[in-house]
């Protein structure tokens, strides 16, 4: 009964967020209409990284990877073969999922902070080389110019700041959606079992690193999706969108609205973004410190994040005491083994 | 008749220690066999071995009329080898449910299309009726992690039992639980398919005695005797070794 009154509130408060964001650029002006836009596209690239971290169990700074393969593949689908905003989603999408699956043997038997470092160097390999692969990428001056998106056939182009937000959100709520669904799959099931542990899912016949695998791969698909959406938010993209800096800014997003879940990721994320948009404008050059230091209280206060300590609390004002299991029996104890 | 499960000339060596020595093994279908010994005889890693938890450096395990000694943990539980662990491993954050379901797809056939979640519907529906008997029923939707220990041993024979094994590795399943989860714990095993093989290690050998039909004895890596529980309980040389103060 509680559950069922808890997941209502919670059902409740999501279709009052998404209500909100609806409406949001009726009463915001353009810019921030425009900043909202690349805020979502960001938030979704925390979705993939909540996916990896807290689902799958492997910490990742290397999202931004598949989110620039995304990007810039957009950017030439939409420069040379077609305007349209699925198409480009469909191609941005396959880019992050192959980069992520050329990744996947660096990744796929590594665990805990060496992924982190791997994912670490794979996303600036990725940055050094756009900046330098200047005949497609525009190197450190970026791209900029593309048509405007038109979201299907037979539609016209997104003219205006609001139209872009609108697709964007479209995009994300549908994403976010896809992955919610995931979660509930065996899939999912398997890849939280996988992170409780690895040995014991291995233990009953499962193909651990295939399921680590196909999880690296979706978050990948996710990211290099949020990376269309940010051509068509921003329409510039340079190596500076995907440093580490946002690698960072994305895991604290996700580390702050609770690795675990999929909703917390998503407001962790665009709330980071949010903030350090936000100092710019009121500590000029001091907000990469007041978001470390952000980040530094959120791991020590809160290390499951903002949703799960909820979580927890709720639990321990509900669940009842649990005896601790008591030590394994020496042999020496055992009367039948003494003579 | 083959038997279900050899292990031949088993040889493992951590360093200068030898944990195994050549130690033969043999496991019918349905057989109720048992491994004890004094602590560092070999007993846990001859099933890790087993299980394939660990790597010999000599001899063969064969499973089926197979050999399986190049094969991992995974592989090997596919082909129907599942294993109770000493510290009972379940997966915390997910149900009693949940945990059983994922203990069981890997051998579930589906009963209907991939789409409609065939595997895991069937798996569902194997869950149900495991943890029921095993007196979890209750708990069905409580996350392993809130379990109690005795608890959390049924979940895991639940789960084993999912997986529909031919042969089952119990290491030391009684440990930790008090005299009440023992006695569920031995009618339990009891009640398990005969089609079963079943390997025990176990200190009690009151409980070893219940619930084997026969019994290997290890000391330092090699075996020290073999037999009935009969012949094991009466013979000089078990006495003997453990009059020795070995245990």
């Amino acid at each position: 009964m509680r559950d069922e009154v808890i997941r209502r509130a919670r059902g409740a408060v999501a279709a009052l967020v998404l209500a909100g964001l609806v409406v949001a650029p009726w009463v915001v002006d353009d810019y921030t209409t425009a900043i909202l836009a690349r805020t979502l596209a960001l938030a979704l690239v925390g979705v993939s990284v909540a996916l990896l971290t807290g689902v799958a169990g492997m910490p990742t700074l290397g999202q931004t990877a598949p989110y620039a393969a995304g990007a810039y593949a957009c950017v030439v689908v939409g420069s040379r073969i077609s305007d349209v905003g699925v198409v480009q989603l469909a191609v941005a999408a396959g880019a992050g999922a192959v980069l992520a699956a050329l990744t996947v043997p660096l990744v796929v038997h590594a665990r805990g902070v060496i992924v982190l470092m791997i994912t670490l160097a794979i996303g600036e390999l990725v940055v050094t080389i756009l900046g330098r692969w200047r005949s497609v990428t525009g190197g450190t001056d970026g791209l900029a110019g593309m048509p405007a998106v038109r979201p299907f056939w037979g539609l016209p182009p997104l003219a205006s700041d609001q139209a872009r937000y609108l697709y964007t959100l479209v995009v994300v709520a549908t994403l976010v959606g896809a992955a919610l669904l995931l979660l509930r799959t065996r899939a999912g099931l398997l890849l939280r079992a996988g992170r409780d542990d690895e040995t014991r899912l291995r233990a009953s016949g499962h193909r651990v690193p295939l399921h680590v695998s196909g999880a690296h791969i979706a978050a990948g698909a996710i990211a290099g999706g949020a990376g269309s959406l940010l051509v068509v938010a921003q329409q510039y993209i340079s190596p500076a969108d995907f440093g580490f800096d946002t690698s960072a800014l994305l895991l604290l997003g996700v580390v702050i609205g609770g690795t675990a879940s999929i909703g917390g990721a998503l407001v962790g994320a665009a709330l980071v973004i949010a903030v350090r948009d936000w100092l710019f404008g009121v500590l000029p050059g001091h907000a990469p410190l007041v978001l470390g230091a952000l980040f530094v209280a959120t791991v020590y206060l809160l290390p499951s994040g903002v949703n799960r300590a909820r979580v927890r609390l709720r639990a321990s004002s509900a669940a009842p005491s649990h005896p601790q299991a008591p030590p394994a029996r020496d042999a020496a104890t055992v009367p039948e083994l003494r003579a | 008749m083959n038997p279900l499960l050899s292990a031949e000339e088993v040889s493992v060596r951590y360093g200068s220690l030898t944990a195994l020595a050549g130690v033969d093994l043999s496991i019918h279908e349905g057989q109720r066999h048992a491994l004890i010994g004094p602590n560092g005889a070999g007993k846990t890693t001859l099933l890790d071995v087993i299980g394939g938890a660990t790597k010999p450096q000599r001899g063969t395990v064969r499973f089926a009329g197979r050999d399986i000694s190049r094969l991992g943990p995974a592989a090997r539980a596919r082909r129907g080898i599942n294993r109770i662990h000493q510290r009972p491993a379940v997966f915390p954050t997910l149900t009693a449910t949940e945990n059983v379901v994922v203990a069981a797809l890997p051998r579930v056939v589906p009963r209907r299309r991939w789409w409609s979640g065939g595997r895991r519907r069937t798996a569902q529906h194997r869950a149900g009726p495991l943890l029921e008997r095993m007196g979890l029923a209750d708990v069905a939707a409580v996350p392993a992690g809130h379990l109690a220990h005795g608890q959390r041993r049924q979940l895991e024979i639940a789960m084993a039992l999912a997986g529909s094994p031919r042969l089952l590795l119990l290491d030391e399943p009684a440990a930790g639980l008090s005299a009440n989860e023992v006695g569920r714990l031995v009618d339990l095993l009891r009640a398990l398919p005969r089609a079963i093989a079943v390997l025990l290690v176990e200190h009690r050998l009151d409980l070893v005695y219940a619930l084997s039909d026969t019994v290997t004895v290890l000391r330092d890596g090699q075996t020290l005797a073999a037999g009935t529980p009969d012949e094991i309980r009466t013979s000089p040389l078990v006495r003997q070794a453990y009059a020795d103060g070995v245990a």
